[in-house]
């Protein structure tokens, strides 16, 4: 086993451990924190179902983006939905055998990787050329387009200019899986397109990425409007006394 | 009329490009000590304000799910960045939603989060100082907590949230707002935010009765303090005298008398505006809710109705049975509370009332949906009731109705520009330029049909346009009670 393939076994036994305790921290964190009074954005679901609809909109479609701006929603969906159908695509070096649905979305997820770098172009062009966007865009909003940019474009040039060897690559994250490192081919796209993998969990739970499971958690989406029939209780607000006066 | 430039209709709304520092400095004028220790905060800002203000930041982080989640999640898209009318009104990016939230999303960051100790500039983070707590102070006043943006956001972000945050650390360090904290104060100590005491108030009722006498020739009765009443009217005390809110008080009068339902007002809770809400306090706003129970089980009423007031609807509906519940002293029959509108409505739709539609044929009216009506609670038993029962109501009573433009009304709706306790003159510009859009929709309206009136259903919105509308060249009696156009349109007397 040579020097890199240990670091970058390392490094992605850490990314990993960062981004799953990062984000379980948080959500346990969000998960704990009490929700006092009841704030849906109304019209809003009167029953669980009902929630869990608009919930589901807001995840798969984007629902109340797609009210608001249909540029932001355009290139926002498209990014995402194809970083989906990448991260799905991607599922082949980590099974064996593969699926059969993984196979099947192989030629569609290649060419996913353009819409991503369509919609991060998209998005990236609002925060230089409309004024309201560039005057709320932190440096580490321009970074963060950066870096999913050359995720993309890294993996790109590996798919459609200068294949790597995936049969190792695929021995190395099995090993990784499975405890017996192997080795990992020591192909600079490969290397940096890893790294910038491995960078983006990091990086996961300290951002705004947290708006994953932010959204899950936004009590203006995620609450039933149902304050006169369910007497809504949190442990610090409603102290005993209320019933009791007069 | 002022010291601003009142801003311009055109013909269609344009998103404006921004100025920097255009409202910087604009605030309100702040409560004295003794407003200040009526409600339990510091006199004056405090020695240590620094560390209370990051302390307070941290108690409130784990008490309200809402600030963790909504802090951390924004990811800067712009969506909102072109929804709120005081932006649209005053062209300050600082009163763009994501950036009035940034203005404590920075400080949290700076002090709770990982990213903003080890790398503030990366982020965006920054070290609490005097200019950012005057930042605070200034554009968390320029909010009305109006929820549009958190209608658009795509993570449901409610800057009412961060506003109401952002005054509760103010107040904790000392500078609360004298209109909303000085109003506090008056509900504690004497029942109602007007400053109205019991005498006076069993007066102006008194000479209601006298009016409504002379107009119709019907003793409508307009009862105050009456054990045993079925119903308990809680409203905004602005309904007991000023124009247009009263015409709206005689509207219900005249509902209750022809219902046959005999319902009280009560001296002790004479007011259905609760500024803790603005304020963000939980305590304050439980404390002003709680004499409304008491009220309630001191008369022994069975029913809890609530006049046209907005924020106080949000309240009563969507917080009542959590601060001051569970009603079950209350008959379960009916909602608790209900809306004055669902009770008309309800009538209406039982054939309970005979409608005189003609009555308000020399109106042609549109309705101003109430921010707080509209995006944060509920009429009626199905999602959007709040949209459908003032409208059927209002359609009910009145031939010429017609709609503003969609995107302006229903969850859409543009706030007066007053609300969220910016109701006040040393705010004028604020309201003035925040009331652009719903001004600019009107004014469409009245061109395409020939609109004369704009009804509403909350003191603060009609409180609001009485003083703006003139601004914009209309006239200040072109805003209405929905309840003023029932009671022209109810014929009394026995049911023909």
């Amino acid at each position: 086993m040579d020097f890199l393939s240990i670091a970058y076994a390392l490094v992605f036994y850490f990314a990993t451990f960062v981004l799953v305790v990062g984000v379980g921290r948080k959500i346990v964190q969000y998960a704990r924190t009490p929700a006092p009074l009841k704030i849906p954005t109304t019209p809003a679901p009167t029953t669980g179902t009902g929630v869990a609809l608009r919930l589901g909109g807001e995840v798969v479609f984007f629902t109340s983006l797609f009210k608001s701006n249909k540029w932001i929603w355009v290139f926002g969906w498209l990014f995402h939905f194809c970083l989906l159908l990448e991260v799905l695509r991607h599922l082949r070096y980590f099974i064996q055998p593969v699926w059969w649905w993984v196979a099947l979305i192989q030629p569609f997820g290649k060419y996913a990787a353009y819409g991503m770098v369509i919609g991060l172009l998209g998005l990236w062009g609002r925060r230089f050329f409309v004024d309201r966007v560039r005057y709320i865009s932190a440096p580490s909003d321009h970074l963060m387009l950066v870096l999913l940019l050359a995720i993309a474009g890294s993996g790109m040039l590996m798919t459609f200019v200068d294949h790597t060897d995936i049969i190792s690559l695929k021995a190395f994250v099995l090993g990784l899986l499975y405890g017996h490192w192997q080795p990992l081919p020591a192909d600079p796209l490969l290397l940096i397109h890893l790294g910038l993998v491995a960078a983006l969990m990091i990086v996961f739970p300290f951002s705004k990425l947290l708006h994953g499971p932010g959204l899950l958690f936004s009590p203006t989406r995620n609450q039933i409007d149902n304050p006169r029939e369910k007497r809504h209780v949190t442990p610090w607000a409603t102290d005993t006394g209320a019933g009791t006066a007069g | 009329m002022a010291d601003f430039e009142t801003p311009e209709i055109r013909e269609y709304p344009l998103i404006p490009h921004i100025h920097e520092g255009a409202m910087a400095g604009t605030k309100p004028f702040v409560a004295k000590p003794e407003h200040q220790k009526a409600l339990g905060f510091p006199g004056e800002l405090v020695e240590n304000w620094k560390e209370v203000a990051i302390d307070k930041m941290g108690d409130l982080l784990g008490k309200y799910r809402s600030l963790p989640v909504f802090l951390d999640s924004c990811v800067k898209c712009g969506a909102c960045t072109d929804k709120c009318h005081y932006f649209l009104g005053t062209t300050d990016p600082k009163n763009m939603p994501v950036a009035r939230q940034d203005l404590l999303r920075k400080v949290y960051r700076r002090y709770f989060t990982f990213a903003g100790k080890y790398f503030p500039k990366l982020v965006g983070a920054v070290d609490l100082t005097e200019e950012v707590l005057q930042d605070w102070y200034s554009y968390y006043h320029q909010c009305s907590e109006c929820r549009r943006c958190s209608v658009y956001c795509p993570y449901g972000i409610d800057t009412a949230e961060i506003t109401m945050a952002g005054r509760e650390i103010l107040d904790a360090v000392g500078i609360g707002a004298k209109y909303s904290n000085e109003i506090i104060g008056k509900v504690f100590t004497v029942g109602n935010n007007l400053g109205l005491p019991g005498p006076a108030l069993k007066d102006t009722l008194e000479g209601i009765e006298e009016d409504v006498k002379e107009d119709t020739g019907v003793d409508v009765r307009y009862p105050v303090d009456e054990k045993g009443a079925e119903v308990l009217l809680i409203t905004p005390s602005a309904d007991f005298f000023a124009e247009p809110h009263v015409d709206g008080l005689i509207g219900y009068g005249k509902v209750f008398h022809q219902a046959g339902i005999s319902w009280t007002l009560s001296s002790y809770a004479s007011e259905a505006a609760n500024f803790g809400i603005f304020i963000g306090s939980y305590e304050n706003m439980k404390r002003v809710a709680m004499r409304i129970r008491e009220a309630a089980l001191d008369l022994g009423v069975k029913r809890i109705i609530v006049g046209e007031c907005g924020h106080a609807w949000r309240v009563a509906y969507s917080f009542w049975n959590t601060l001051i519940g569970p009603f079950d002293f209350l008959d379960p029959r009916y909602p608790a509370p209900q809306h004055i509108c669902e009770f008309t409505y309800d009538l209406i739709q039982r054939g309970a009332l005979t409608l005189d539609k003609s009555a308000n044929d020399h109106r042609v009216v549109t309705f101003h949906d109430s921010c707080n009506v509209a995006r944060a609670s509920r009429m009626g038993n199905m999602p959007g009731g709040q949209f459908i029962i003032p409208r059927e109501v209002i359609k009910a009573v009145c031939n010429n109705f017609y709609d503003m433009e969609e995107g302006t009304i229903g969850e859409g709706t543009f706030c007066c520009g007053g609300g969220g306790g910016l109701l006040t003159d040393d705010l004028m510009e604020v309201r003035v330029k925040g009331a652009l859009p719903r001004m600019q929709a009107l004014r469409h309206v009245v061109e395409e049909h020939g609109v004369t009136h704009m009804a509403a259903i909350c003191a603060i919105c009609k409180t609001q346009f009485a003083k703006v509308l003139p601004y914009y060249n209309f006239s200040m009696d072109q805003i209405i009670s929905v309840h003023q156009l029932v009671g022209d349109a109810v014929v009394l007397g026995a049911k023909q």
